[in-house]
């Protein structure tokens, strides 16, 4: 039974609200630290409780919908809490918790600047990222997209050194250029097709164009998702956002932004065009092609960067693109596996943010050249970097094996032993970049942290939370959020429309 | 009654006023202003209830002294005008709320001259709105232009030159225009737009008819700025008092906008026209130049005010544009856009008043970090208009530019979407030019010295009066609720005036 039905629910407009409305709260809090970090605690709670809520319908496929007011003629604004996208609201409204905890620990241990306005940016944030999960038509997913855009802003430039101007500018200069690419992509598809709704399989619409022109317009799709996405050559933007603070970097550079960029890609593939146009005119295998090579790129580029953000930062350039493969594969397991990869990659790579977060507050440290021995003043953060990289690594039991396993199986099914291969190879260099850093951390001695010890628990416990997850998730992947049996109800829609 | 009389009620109520003020004000100059602000905000009613009235019974025809049309001058109000005579009317009130103080500072012995050219000049573009007359429009059109040469004589120490420069254009402009109107009304006999409309079908090969709409347009297209006949604005803009480039960039060109589009919309049928003259490609691609042309020429500016004004030829472009699309969806962008960029126009050149007032200044080189905390609501408002200027979604500024982008797509002018998009991207640069500078420690070395003592320099706030503010924040704030309420609009209010041709 793959037949969506919808019911009207004022939950999800409720969920992406929850945490703009704590915007003025925390603004006039400015003064009272204690009360504002409250508010941003209630509003990530009372978010991630509203999504929750909305959980046990999506399993069933009956989807909760906020039907707003007309945003341009024939096209409302509409929130739809469909299995896919409370697969990604749970994810960014979760982790969102564990952040906030880590981020009240950062900001007061460094004794941050515009406390504030970090705070209040960072709800902003949520509030658009539920937004692009929520969208049930293009139109609604731009409007988001594009906010999410501005207010991650202030969050990349929040240091105000020269190299985060330098590195805002540079973001801005990414994003909006992919902004104006999907809203003319946009305004194009309605002109053909009539129609901005998602629909699981795609737009029928599409199979009455020219070849020319789905191909054009797919281009345009990919490029203005892609951005976000991280594919590259469109990647340049998120290595330089690593100049802002950590907890920024961990679930928006990770979590919320990133991910934002492949769900649009999936929603793309498999609700705009479907797997049926794309397989028609062979598009799919350019996602593989630029999939494939990003993974790849990005993983030998991890091994020159001596910046621990930064080496993360390529990192995740890579596992973007295992989503982006895991969805060009349009296969069942494949599907499954890039679905899978987008929780399961954030898990860890938070983990390793948090980690690296930890370690610049603690010790003022950003270079991997400078950690050695530091695993023996920090034994818990180190350890959950341990985790977290073996599971990126994609060995088991960690959730990275998991998604992996999935991928593989789809490329199998795909027929494609070169996304085999890509995977193999592309474990291998992740433990490549990892290891070293465990070991310096562990087996290499130096003096310089002797009289150190762990990170405030505001920092270590989040860090260990999320590590634990990562795990947990990878013995039972469809513990406590069903992840797994959403991203088979997501593939089985997608796909199953497509094949007579 | 007042219901026939209704297209001429607006201009009345401004007029009589404009001429009562000095009168009044030779005894007591105190009564200019709270004269000049009685008679806007009356206006606004009676405009709101005009548009009601037209949306809900169709447009309401007027005759002045009982002369049957073709002969007489006829006022008519349609959807198009009497919307457009409230966006003039609301703009100009919170202008004029913004002016008292401002004024009072940059030109405190003018007062009431000051506030009597600009009643003249708002009951000017009132009347083009309302008229349904091509003579009677150019009457008007003189009404305002010589209230806007006024106004802008009364500025810093460069206005007279600058006024001078726009009288001399400005008069040509108009003189293009009546010299057009002169050759039409020889080949048709009739001054009488319904009439006109009639008439010029069966005479649209005569190539006097054409030759006059050449030069009609020539004439509109100086009085709107749109390039390369834009070069009269930045000077004139940037070198009059706040108060004054806060009414005539926000609604001056817009103006000319709306005579540019009674003229190829509703008197000549542009498709008919388009066939013999490609009239509406020249606009469209002299439009695309200019969003271009003024965008970079924005972007060169060192002055807020002059990089405002260069910005309003890129905007007057996308309504031209807009127009030159000639299809619906076009046409609705364009005149959607008329109203968003009024208010966005007008919101930010009320923020560099609200800055040469406080600060003295309105240099972007001259700005910096402490702005933002000397200032915070102003810059708060400058950012919601730079973001709608921008075109992102949720502000106004984005449904415009989407409209106009579909008109596009739907007409396959696939370098006009191009440059209507690239155009947003240039306003993000030499937007964020100004924000980062107000918000960051820009070209001051390293990051803000109050981070490293851990405490705030201590900067004193020097945020405008409430009177100034006010209407500012109302502005800003506009643009979100136009962005949400652009549909409604659309469906609503602009539909009605798309000319049947299209």
């Amino acid at each position: 039974m793959n037949a969506l039905s919808t019911y009207p629910s004022i939950v999800p407009l409720l969920a992406i609200l929850v945490s703009a409305a704590s915007v003025p709260l925390i603004g006039m809090s400015a003064r009272l630290p204690n009360l504002r970090e409250f508010w941003t605690l209630l509003a990530a709670g009372a978010k991630f409780a509203l999504v929750l809520s909305l959980l046990p319908s999506a399993l069933v496929n009956r989807v909760a919908e906020t039907r707003l007011f007309q945003i341009s003629p024939g096209i409302d604004l509409i929130l739809r809490a469909d299995p896919f996208g409370v697969f990604f609201a749970l994810i960014a409204s979760g982790l969102w918790i564990l952040t906030s905890f880590y981020s009240i620990g950062y900001v007061r241990g460094l004794k941050e600047k515009h406390q504030t306005r970090y705070f209040a940016s960072f709800a902003l944030c949520l509030s658009a990222t539920l937004g692009v999960a929520f969208a049930a038509n293009l139109l609604t997913f731009v409007i988001f997209f594009e906010v999410l855009t501005i207010s991650t802003y202030p969050l990349v430039i929040h240091k105000q050194t020269p190299e985060a101007i330098a590195a805002g500018r540079k973001y801005l200069a990414f994003t909006l250029t992919a902004g104006v690419l999907l809203v003319a992509a946009m305004a194009a598809t309605l002109q053909m097709t009539g129609t901005l709704e998602f629909q699981a399989g795609g737009l029928r619409a599409f199979q009455g164009l020219s070849p020319v022109e789905v191909k054009i317009l797919f281009g345009m799709f990919l490029a203005g998702v892609g951005v976000k996405a991280a594919i590259m050559p469109l990647h340049a933007w998120l290595p330089a956002a690593m100049a802002a603070p950590t907890p920024v970097s961990a679930l928006l550079h990770a979590v919320a932004v990133v991910k934002s960029g492949v769900f649009g890609v999936v929603r793309v593939v498999g609700f705009v065009f479907g797997p049926e146009t794309l397989g028609r005119y062979g598009l799919h295998e350019v996602m593989l092609w630029l999939a494939g090579s990003t993974v790849l790129l990005a993983s030998c580029l991890a091994f020159a960067e001596d910046n621990l953000k930064r080496r993360l930062a390529y990192s995740t350039v890579g596992h973007l693109s295992y989503v982006v493969l895991g969805a060009g594969l349009l296969s069942p397991s494949g599907f499954i596996g890039g679905l899978l990869h987008i929780a399961n990659h954030a898990t860890m790579k938070i983990v390793l943010f948090f980690c690296a977060g930890a370690i610049y507050v603690n010790a003022h440290k950003e270079k991997i050249s400078e950690l050695d021995g530091i695993g023996r003043a920090m034994p818990w953060t180190m350890g959950a970097f341990a985790l977290a990289s073996l599971g990126l690594a994609g060995v088991p039991p960690v959730n990275g094996f998991v998604s992996k396993w999935y991928l593989g199986l789809g490329a199998l099914e795909a027929g494609s032993v070169a996304v085999v291969a890509i995977l193999l190879i592309s474990g291998l260099l992740n433990a490549g970049y990892f290891v070293p850093i465990v070991y310096r951390a562990f087996f290499k001695q130096s003096e310089n942290f002797r009289s150190m010890g762990e990170a405030s628990a505001w920092m270590v416990v989040p860090l260990i939370l999320a590590a634990g997850l990562s795990a947990l998730l990878g013995l039972m992947p469809d513990l406590f959020f069903h992840f797994f049996t959403l991203a088979q109800q997501i593939a089985a829609q997608v796909l199953e429309v497509s094949t007579p | 009654m007042i219901e026939a009389n209704l297209p001429l009620l607006v201009p009345l109520t401004l007029l009589i006023p404009a001429l009562l003020i000095p009168l009044i004000g030779v005894r007591a100059p105190g009564a200019a202003y709270p004269l000049a602000l009685a008679a806007v905000l009356a206006s606004i009613p009676i405009a709101g209830f005009g548009l009601i009235r037209v949306i809900e019974g169709g447009p309401v025809t007027c005759t002045l002294g009982g002369w049957e049309a073709p002969i007489g001058i006829e006022l008519v109000l349609d959807p198009l005008a009497s919307f457009l005579t409230l966006v003039v009317t609301v703009v100009s009130c919170l202008v004029l709320i913004h002016a008292r103080h401002v004024a009072s500072v940059e030109h405190p012995d003018k007062r009431v001259p000051y506030y009597s050219l600009v009643l003249l000049l708002l009951a000017g573009f009132c009347g083009i709105l309302s008229t349904g007359d091509l003579f009677n429009l150019y009457v008007f059109l003189e009404i305002s232009s010589l209230a806007g040469y006024g106004l802008v004589a009364i500025g810093d120490k460069r206005s007279p030159v600058s006024a001078y420069r726009y009288l001399i254009l400005g008069s040509v402009g108009t003189g293009f225009y009546l010299l057009g109107i002169g050759f039409i009304y020889v080949m048709s006999g009739s001054l009488n737009m319904a009439d006109l409309a009639r008439i010029l079908p069966h005479i649209l090969d005569q190539p006097t008819v054409l030759s006059g709409l050449i030069l009609t347009v020539t004439g509109i297209g100086l009085k709107m700025a749109l390039f390369p006949l834009h070069f009269w604005l930045p000077d004139a803009y940037s070198s009059a008092s706040s108060p004054t480039s806060a009414l005539l960039a926000p609604l001056g060109t817009k103006v000319g906008a709306y005579i540019l589009i009674r003229v190829l919309f509703f008197i000549f049928d542009l498709a008919e026209v388009e066939q013999r003259v490609p009239i509406a490609s020249v606009i469209a691609w002299l439009s695309a130049a200019g969003v271009l042309y003024g965008s970079l020429m924005a972007l060169a500016q060192q002055e807020l005010k002059r990089m405002l004004a260069y910005s309003s030829i890129a905007q007057i472009g996308y309504v031209g544009l807009g127009l030159g699309m000639a299809n619906p969806l076009g046409f609705t962008g364009a005149v959607l856009h008329i109203l968003n960029h009024a208010v966005m126009k007008a919101a930010l050149f009320l923020v560099a008043g609200n800055l040469r007032v406080q600060l003295g200044h309105s240099n972007i080189a001259a700005m910096d970090q402490r702005l933002s905390r000397q200032m915070p609501w102003s810059m708060a408002a400058l950012v919601v208009a730079a973001l709608s200027m921008i075109g992102l979604p949720p502000t106004a500024g984005f449904f415009s530019k989407w409209y106009l982008v579909l008109g596009g797509i739907q007409g396959s002018y696939w370098v006009f979407v191009a440059v209507i998009l690239l155009g947003g991207l240039l306003n993000t640069i030499y937007f964020f030019r100004v924000v980062e500078r107000v918000y960051l420690p820009f070209g001051r070395g390293l990051s803000d010295p109050a981070a490293a003592d851990g405490g705030r320099e201590v900067v004193e706030s020097v945020e405008a009066r409430f009177s100034m503010l006010a209407p500012t924040l109302v502005l800003a704030g506009a643009l979100l609720v136009l962005g949400l309420t652009s549909s409604f609009l659309v469906s609503r209010v602009i539909r009605l005036m798309i000319p049947p041709g299209l």
